[in-house]
């Protein structure tokens, strides 16, 4: 038998997952197929006779494939991505704690995954009942008297928060002019309260990157609204004079709303509730395990306490004269509703999951080990860099690169060099009150071996910073891309793949040549 | 606690490199009147089977083993079971929004694809890599029209879902955008003569479901030139994406606001779901959300990184296009997945089969009832009059496993007790079609 001799380039070649993979579109090839529909057990219909002009005649571009080459293109693409279950990210501000699987497996279930949002009330009591018993959960959590949990992220929980401060200075005859916000705060903040009609007013912290609780007095008026307070603050600072803050707001009428960005450095051990906080949102995809998913879906419940309550958006969550759960949609001083259906309800049942495999020693405990984490790294790495706060610290720790940036490494290099150590980078140049921020917050899921492999990597680099400067410049070195090119992408921006014209010739890549 | 890595001893090593002699020492900024010092009072720690046997007890006080003819904004689809085997996969599932391109190339390469199948489907010519879900995305898309024109009024459609209108009324409220709704014809379709004398010199856009929220397609092109005739925008918001397999794309709004459910999503009571915004190119700085762009990196290999985030919150602070910072990059996924599974000819079989079932169960429901709105085409849902109230009609149905279509009075009280809106997909079989007739006919 002969073997018949290979001559030129194949039209597909076989690459490696190092190499690039192609897009999708890239890869297809017409009359592949993926799927097939189950039989048609009605006639058969006449799509010109019942669309009309409305017949769709081209879906252009998309697609055609076979399932293996679907589940290799996307598994292949999976393998470039960092991920909390390849290893840590110390990101500030993020919480990137471990998304147990239990979690996935319940929200999965037959009757809770194919639940529909108007199906009868009678036949919805399981999902009611979830929804209440993490109501009541969150609400034992932080202290407050009444939630909704049908914002869908952290900024529309802020929006939600806002809006209910708003319907209340409305409710006593003015709506009320600006928010404050604190320089320290997230982006989203000011984001938020220009999105709710108010003006944002800037409020400086003091030396120890705390509310300056003087120029607060100083500040807050007649038409203040309220202050926005992530609390933890951003640099991880428990604002010690939390009640004198809440004071001052409530002498002129104006209300606190906590940011709970942080709550995983306070959960079981003090209540938002109890130290003066008026309304809040929770960040389920942060302080409550619901995965990130590389960018969402999040889900932001807002607490509130009792003046609030009748603002609250519908549908609530209300226990009916017969003992059965329902959505009460009958609310006159409801803000409205800022999402359809109830919200991002396959997180609340992630959310209650996680909360019932800790239970309250559980949830304690995984506090302390969050807040001895950031405190055993910052111990470990004072000295090394700079730690303009000294303040006593919770859930992380903000150093600063002055020290390296002396030798012209900054904190954005730092942190993509951590990646070469197999660490995802640090928050990097948040919070803006740090010059040269490097944010770091470990959160609980990470054993004491792995914090030393991040400290003796972050040594190792700010050693590098002086002896070698250009290899932390340039880094990261060992992914598969390397420093990309945000400039250009930002000025000619290319934000769909095309086909290539006709005349084009294929780009032939000459390494996948070789074999 | 089985998800906490650390033994007894570390933690007490750990303390003394700290120097503390107690966790508690390391609590001691917070006001001791302020420390909780009980357990919340909240469940007991679970077994990890104790979790599942108390969520399949929820599981089971559901509707399990009921047939159901809802759909009214969200749509019961077959879900390949790769795009759970793919998704599930810690890379995809456990990673953090792509801030970092180098690490990130899983994520940004397949929302990169996303944006295009989105470009594609919808007719538009950008897309962003989504928001939190259709009704959110028609409030940020309306808002995005006032900033394009400078202009301040929103005329939206009655037919647009109610829930989504709802929405629109509290953002719309709080950026003081005056909105106007108006009516519709008697095929179902939006009233053009009421359109064109709602729309005036301030009109920022206006918003149009289609198919809209009885099922019924709109004419896009004739809105379309009343619209751009008085210099407004025309925003075309689609609840129902399996459609656009087989309805021609809405390619002359000038912005689209999609809600990608049905690619693959579970109906999981009401979310998370994916939204996303599409739209002309010209209008790009004025976009909400996420934006994947192409580039290359260093030695020249092509990547993907976010783009344009000068419009996003974390630099723009309040002068930013929308607080919105997270996006449903997971969800997005799986539509993409979803996407890629049907393909180019599955989109257009699947749709058409969706069309078949519903000219199915609307010959079969009609010998029981009088459908509304003829003289258009639809897509899958039709309101019926039913001859008794849609409420009863819809519990005598529960005797027979069936969830009734949804009854529509309370959003629409000009159709009268009796109006529910039916959904057929291609999951619905000739058999429960056949078995609700029946049951409708002893109602």
């Amino acid at each position: 038998m002969s073997v018949e001799k290979f001559v030129g380039t194949p039209k597909k070649v076989t690459t490696h997952v190092n190499q690039n993979e192609d897009l999708i579109f890239e890869k297809s090839s017409p009359g592949k197929k993926a799927y097939r529909l189950a039989e048609l057990d009605v006639p058969a219909i006449d799509v010109s006779s019942l669309l009309g002009d409305s017949r769709r005649k081209d879906l252009g571009v998309m697609p055609e494939l076979s399932e293996i080459e679907i589940i290799r293109h996307f598994t292949r693409l999976s393998t470039w991505n960092y991920a909390i279950d390849l290893g840590m990210y110390p990101l500030g501000s993020c919480t990137m704690k471990y998304n147990p699987r239990v979690n996935e497996a319940v929200a999965r279930l037959e009757g809770i995954a194919d639940a529909h949002p108007y199906q009868p009330e009678a036949l919805s009591q399981g999902c009611l009942q979830i929804m209440k018993t993490l109501s009541e959960c969150l609400i034992e959590i932080t202290g407050m008297d009444a939630i909704t949990l049908q914002p869908a992220a952290g900024a529309h929980g802020e929006f939600t928060g806002i809006l209910l401060v708003r319907a209340y200075h409305e409710s006593k005859g003015n709506p009320r002019k600006k928010i404050l916000i604190p320089d320290s705060a997230h982006g989203t903040n000011p984001a938020t309260a220009a999105v709710c009609g108010y003006q944002v007013q800037n409020l400086k912290s003091n030396a120890q990157g705390m509310v300056d609780i003087e120029e607060l007095e100083r500040l807050v008026d007649e038409d203040t609204a309220a202050l926005m307070l992530t609390n933890p603050s951003t640099i991880g600072v428990f604002e010690s004079e939390i009640h004198k803050i809440a004071d001052i707001l409530h002498a002129k009428g104006a209300l606190l709303y906590m940011d709970g960005a942080n709550m995983n450095a306070l959960v079981g051990k003090t209540r938002p509730g109890d130290f003066g906080v008026d309304v809040m949102h929770l960040n389920l995809h942060k302080t409550f395990s619901t995965p990130h998913g590389g960018g969402g879906p999040g889900s932001g419940p807002v607490a509130c306490k009792a003046i609030l309550e009748r603002f609250l958006p519908t549908p609530v969550v209300v226990v009916r004269e017969s003992g059965t759960l329902g959505l009460e949609y009958n609310r006159p001083q409801t803000v409205g509703r800022v999402r359809m259906f109830y919200g991002n309800f396959g997180m609340f049942v992630r959310a209650l999951a996680y909360i019932l495999a800790n239970g309250p020693d559980g949830l304690r405990q995984t506090t302390e080990d969050a807040v001895l984490n950031a405190n055993y790294i910052r111990a470990k790495l004072e000295g090394t860099f700079e730690l303009p706060y000294t303040t006593r610290t919770l859930h992380e720790v903000v150093f600063s690169d002055r020290l390296q940036a002396k030798h012209g490494v900054k904190t954005g290099d730092m942190g993509k060099r951590l990646i070469d150590y197999g660490f995802h980078a640090y928050t990097v140049s948040f919070p803006m009150i740090v010059a040269g921020a490097m944010m770091i917050e470990p959160t609980e899921s990470e054993s004491r071996e792995e914090l030393d492999l991040l400290i003796d990597a972050l040594k190792q680099i700010a050693r590098e910073a002086v002896e070698n400067p250009e290899l932390v410049k340039t880094s990261p070195h060992t992914t598969r891309l390397q420093r990309l090119d945000e400039t250009t992408a930002a000025r000619k921006p290319i934000l769909r793949w095309k086909a290539p014209i006709a005349e084009t010739p294929l780009v032939v890549d000459t390494a996948a040549k070789e074999w | 606690m089985r998800y906490l890595p650390k033994s007894p001893t570390d933690r007490e090593e750990m303390l003394a490199e700290i120097g503390v002699g107690s966790i508690d020492d390391l609590f001691a900024t917070i006001p001791e009147e302020y420390q909780l010092k009980r357990d919340l009072s909240i469940p007991r720690q679970h077994g990890e089977s104790e979790i599942i046997d108390r969520f399949r007890g929820y599981a089971e006080n559901n509707a399990a083993g009921y047939a159901s003819f809802l759909g009214a904004g969200v749509y019961r689809h077959y879900k390949p079971v790769i795009i759970d085997s793919l998704v599930q996969r810690g890379e995809f599932l456990t990673s953090y929004t792509p801030y970092q391109p180098e690490i990130s190339q899983g994520t940004l390469q397949a929302m990169f694809e996303f944006q295009t199948m989105i470009c594609e489907l919808t007719g538009m010519e950008i897309a962003n890599a989504s928001m939190y879900d259709g009704s959110t995305g028609a409030a940020e898309a309306i808002m995005m029209a006032v900033r394009v024109t400078g202009r301040n009024g929103a005329v939206i459609a009655r037919t647009v879902h109610p829930e989504y209108r709802e929405v629109i009324a509290t953002y719309a409220q709080h950026q003081e955008i005056p909105v106007t709704e108006i009516g519709y014809a008697s095929n179902g379709r939006v009233d053009i003569d009421a359109l064109d004398a709602a729309i005036t010199a301030d009109t920022a856009c206006v918003l149009i479901q289609s198919p809209n929220f009885f099922g019924t397609i709109e004419d896009v092109a004739a809105i379309a030139e009343v619209a751009h005739a008085k210099g407004a925008l025309l925003i075309v918001s689609i609840a129902e994406a399996i459609s656009l397999g087989i309805v021609r794309p809405p390619a002359e709004a000038d912005i689209v606001s999609l809600e990608a459910q049905s690619y693959g999503v579970s109906i999981g009571y009401g979310g998370p779901y994916c939204g996303v915004i599409a739209c002309k190119e010209k209008f790009l700085r004025q976009m909400p959300g996420r934006l994947i762009g192409e580039t290359k990196d260093v030695n020249g290999k092509r990547g993907f990184v976010l783009t344009l985030s000068t419009r996003e919150q974390h630099i723009r602070r309040e002068k930013a296009t929308s607080n919105i910072c997270t996006n449903q990059a997971l969800v997005a996924l799986m539509t993409t997945i979803f996407l890629t599974v049907y393909g180019k000819e599955g989109m257009s079989e699947l749709a058409e089969h969706n069309l078949a079932k519903a000219a199915y169960l609307k010959t079969a429901l009609q010998q029981s009832g009088k459908v509304l709105f003829e003289g258009a085409p639809r897509f899958h849902e039709f309101v019926i009059d039913l001859p008794k109230r849609a409420e009863e009609t819809n519990t005598s149905l529960l005797e027979a496993k069936i969830i009734g279509g949804l009854p529509l009075a309370r959003w629409y009280p000009e159709l009268g007790e009796n109006a529910s809106l039916w959904c057929a997909t291609e999951l619905t079989t000739r058999k429960q079609m056949d078995a609700a007739a029946a049951a409708l006919g002893k109602v």
